[in-house]
């Protein structure tokens, strides 16, 4: 035993604890950003934590099992509207987060499972279509079906949702504390989401270490000798995939309770695309590099939003390029540049279990 | 002599060109049984018709007495049947004890939702993983390179490697697919000498070779193939002698040649 | 509702327009084995910056007729097109030609991103109005089918473009290097085959047709707009697809089959689905045939032909 902890002197650690420092960061940055910025963003602090764990559950799909989806976003979608079906005037139904929210995440991961058992065994590039086509088909369903019987209630979205109630604990209103501080509810959901993330991160280091994780980074790495050793390729596959769909509609439900309300224009292709950009801009496969990617493509845009409007007012005497166009930009350019130039991305994976960047998309059968 | 596997029949065709027709042959337990012959004879057809790569059109397998499900190389495996590859196909990027450590994958039983919530029986699992796969890496005798990225190794030693993580699926036949290729007589040697501690312990192989020396000297019996067809099974001297044999590589000369390669 | 022959019309129309794009699919992913993404949006730089010179033309040279004018804006931007083709080829697909498969295809996607934020920039998010030069009036019935000259002007020339690019592939001496490449890069290059000039060609072979395409999708339609290039490029990957990706012919059949199921399927699709689904579902069908076909026969119709990659 002695020669072993000799030879391999990580055993027995988890994964270091780059991803917990960044989320000690996080948990500390909240108040101090309020302090220092405002409470706006705060707001865009929020949105981001929603983004991480995008993120983090896109990291699984296409990080950790090597399958391009491009239509991510449709998970996302699936466990918002469940929300908003099941808690808000729309259908009168008003059932507590905590049956919801796991509904949402249930009808995701089936989501998951009916997309990915005919379409898994496509070859990278097909499957990235394939993909793009069910985000698509989500959106316009969710856009259309207002008539003959109204469902979704179409481009209007559903609104008035109810907002996230823990407990008896109504955290869209301030929470007092004592006769002096009141805790804005922005922070409340901002340490709500927090927790979730880092329920995330724990949950999915765990599958990394382990003979799943191992199991996916062979299927990643050479499908054919994966199967070779027996691994049931397809079932893990389906199993990366509608967990990955799971954080996604987890993640939606938080959504519409946060934002109160939700329509098919959240959910277009330009946020799925989004959601890779940040998992590849950060690093492939590396939690910590995921973590880091979406935090700076949310947060960059709103910064931009704010300095470039008046920059260019002041420059120009207009503003050339709004906000939104700049996230495209910067979205697009990101995604390029890291492509060419570090393709591991900011924080590339170190091999734990191999380099996804290095294999991800390799075909089945070279 | 319990026979291990039964081939009965196996036909593969890909569109005009038959690749293997009706070969049957019996491995049994706790020999090494050599296929042999010319290139283009069918040798890895057969291997992947085997392990599940390809659906024969004809023909059926039997494994320790039950039928083996055809194309299924995941099932296969369950069954006891692993193999190496003529091309070595390691994960490359992932270190050797990793590698090996996949390979115990299928006879591991922690699931998704154990793995999760960590519990005793997955934590124990995964040491007893660790475990294992160090002890393979020491059976093949490269241990001092568990943590070196499997791309880096010498192509001896992935060759090592590749037949170590196949020992971790616990198989009862271990197909080998020209282990020996590309290695020099050293190495050869030290392969030779692996497969015969293979074979001690218990485990049946299967063995794909084109070097004629290692073949006669490690094999109790030999099959050979030509042109997809069996055309002789019996233990390597008479394999030597055999005219149909020796016509196959040489080209129809009966002038029998210790060492004759193909 | 329209006849089934007009329906059917209709569906040649529009699919000789997704034909002409999914050449420009099939040729380089027959070639690279890479889904051009930003292929579709090459389509929507042709339409605008044809748009451009158009309003141009009508101001400075106001005496040139209807068809010159348009002509004159398709040449502009069968040209700016081709240089993109070129440039996108050069500066962010070359590198990655021995990267992972999904490197290309990442890169692709923003590329695509890129082309649309840009052409956002220059001409805003609003839809623009082509000046349709061809007349959209409907001709005399033949049948109970009206059909107009720009209708009509879109058959004719996709018809031509088609036929003159099997001719290059199948006659000339570029073409035979293409198919060579198409089988085999290394083989074609030690044969002496400039394997970079050729994909390069592709390229810019393709964003030709995709400019013409762009140029025609507006003059029927009437409008440009920045992200007009999303869907048909969509479609067409998927009647590349449909027909074999890579075989040329594929391309052709598959779009004009995709455009035919459209306009048939949109007539009808109130009737069998009882009134629950509309036409506005008609972008689903591509996606729902993509599916299906990569699913149950992933080479197409006409099976596919992709570079081996030795």
């Amino acid at each position: 035993m002695n020669e072993l902890a000799l030879a391999i002197p990580w055993l027995g650690k988890r994964n270091p604890a780059a991803a917990r420092w960044v989320v000690v960061a996080l948990a500390v940055g909240a108040p101090l950003i309020a302090v220092l910025f405002g409470k706006t963003w705060v707001r865009i602090l929020d949105f981001a934590m929603l983004y991480v764990m995008l993120a983090i559950g896109l990291n699984l799909v296409v990080g950790f099992a090597g399958l391009l989806d491009l239509g991510y976003i449709a998970f996302y979608a699936v466990g918002a509207y469940t929300f908003a079906f099941l808690a808000s005037p729309h259908f009168e139904l008003h059932l507590p987060f905590w049956m919801v929210l796991p509904l949402g995440a249930a009808f995701a991961a089936l989501a998951g499972v009916i997309l990915g058992l005919p379409t898994l065994r496509l070859r990278g590039d097909y499957l990235a279509i394939v993909t793009l086509g069910f985000g698509e088909i989500v959106r316009i369903f969710m856009n259309n079906l207002n008539h003959p019987i109204n469902i979704t209630n179409g481009p209007q979205g559903i609104n008035m949702i109810d907002p996230l109630v823990l407990f008896g604990w109504d955290i869209s209103k301030p929470l007092k504390v004592g006769d002096e501080i009141t805790i804005n509810s922005l922070f409340l959901y901002y340490y709500v989401f927090l927790a979730f993330v880092v329920l995330s991160v724990i949950l999915v280091q765990r599958l990394q270490v382990s003979r799943v994780g191992r199991a996916w980074a062979a299927i990643r790495d050479d499908e054919l000798a994966a199967k070779a050793i027996g691994i049931n390729t397809r079932n893990m596959k389906l199993l990366a995939f509608s967990l990955g769909a799971t954080f996604g509609g987890v993640a939606g439900g938080l959504f519409a309770a946060f934002q109160g309300f939700v329509s098919p224009e959240s959910f277009s292709l330009m946020e799925s695309i989004a959601v890779l950009t940040m998992i590849v801009f950060g690093g492939m496969g590396n939690l910590a590099g995921v973590i880091v990617g979406a935090l700076a493509l949310t947060a960059l845009p709103e910064v931009l939003r704010h300095v470039a409007v008046p920059l260019q007012q002041a420059a120009f005497g207009q503003v050339l390029l709004d906000p939104e166009v700049l996230r495209m930009l910067l979205l697009s350019l990101a995604m390029i540049f890291m492509m060419l130039l570090r393709p591991a991305g900011l924080i590339p994976a170190y091999s734990r279990y191999s380099r996804p960047e290095l294999v991800v998309g390799k075909e089945a059968g070279r | 002599m319990i026979t291990l596997l039964e081939a009965r029949g196996i036909c593969k065709r890909f569109g005009g060109l038959t690749a293997l027709s009706d070969v049957s042959l019996t491995i049994r337990k706790g020999e090494v049984y050599g296929l042999i012959g010319p290139n283009g004879a069918g040798k890895t057809t057969f291997f992947n018709v085997l392990t599940g790569a390809y659906v024969p059109e004809a023909g059926e397998l039997v494994f320790n007495g039950s039928e083996l499900p055809l194309g299924k190389p995941h099932k296969v495996v369950e069954a006891g049947i692993a193999r190496t590859f003529q091309n070595i196909r390691l994960f490359r990027d992932m270190t050797a004890l990793e590698n090996v450590m996949a390979g115990h994958h299928i006879r591991s039983r922690a699931n998704p939702f154990s793995i999760l919530l960590q519990t005793q029986h997955a934590k124990e699992e995964e040491r007893l993983i660790t475990e294992r796969a160090f002890e393979l890496l020491k059976y093949v005798g490269i241990e001092r390179f568990a943590d070196t990225i499997s791309k880096n190794l010498s192509y001896g030693d992935q060759r090592r490697l590749e037949i170590a993580r196949a020992l971790a699926t616990e198989p009862q036949l271990l197909a080998l697919d020209e282990p020996a290729a590309g290695m020099n007589a050293t190495e050869t040697a030290r392969l030779r000498e692996l497969v015969q501690t293979i074979r001690h312990d218990g485990v049946t192989v299967l063995l794909i070779e084109h070097d004629v020396k290692l073949v006669m000297g490690l094999c109790d019996r030999l099959a050979v193939l030509d042109f997809g067809k069996k055309i002789a099974e019996d233990v390597p001297a008479e394999v030597q002698q055999s005219e149909a044999v020796i016509a196959a590589y040489l080209g129809g000369h009966a002038t029998p040649k210790a060492g004759a390669t193909a | 509702m329209e006849t089934l022959l007009q329906q059917t019309v209709n569906g040649l129309v529009v699919g000789s327009v997704y034909a002409l794009i999914a050449l420009g699919y099939t040729m380089v992913y027959g070639i690279l084995g890479l889904i051009n993404f930003a292929h579709g949006d090459v389509l929507m730089v042709g339409a605008l910056v044809a748009l451009e010179a158009i309003r141009l033309l009508q101001i400075y040279a106001p005496e040139l007729g209807l068809v010159p004018t348009l002509l004159s804006g398709l040449s502009i931007s069968v040209v700016v097109c081709m240089i993109l083709g070129y440039t996108i080829e050069r500066t962010a697909y070359r590198r990655l030609r021995n990267a992972p498969r999904l490197a290309p295809l990442i890169t692709a996607i923003g590329v695509s991103f890129l082309l649309q934020t840009v052409a956002m920039i220059i001409w805003g998010r609003n839809y623009h109005t082509f000046p349709q030069l061809v007349s959209t009036q409907p001709l005399e019935p033949i049948a109970g089918v009206f059909i107009t000259p720009v209708q009509i002007a879109i058959l004719a020339v996709s018809a031509t473009l088609m036929v003159a690019l099997v001719l290059l592939v199948n006659k000339t001496r570029l073409g035979r290097a293409m198919r060579a490449t198409a089988e085999n890069h290394k083989v074609a290059s030690l044969m002496g085959v400039d394997t970079n000039k050729i994909i390069a060609a592709t390229f810019v072979i393709g964003s030709a047709l995709a400019a013409v395409a762009g140029v025609m999708f507006s003059s029927n339609y009437g409008i440009a707009h920045y992200a007009m290039g999303f869907m048909p490029g969509l479609k067409a990957f998927t009647a590349a697809v449909l027909g074999g990706i890579g075989n040329l012919g594929g391309a052709m059949l598959g779009g004009l089959v995709l455009g035919l199921v459209e306009s048939i399927g949109a007539g009808y699709i109130e009737d069998m689905s009882f009134g629950f689904l509309n036409s506005s579902y008609q972008d689903i069908f591509a996606f729902i045939i993509l599916g299906i076909v990569l699913i149950f026969r992933p080479t197409g119709l006409l099976g596919e032909r992709v570079a081996d990659r030795a």
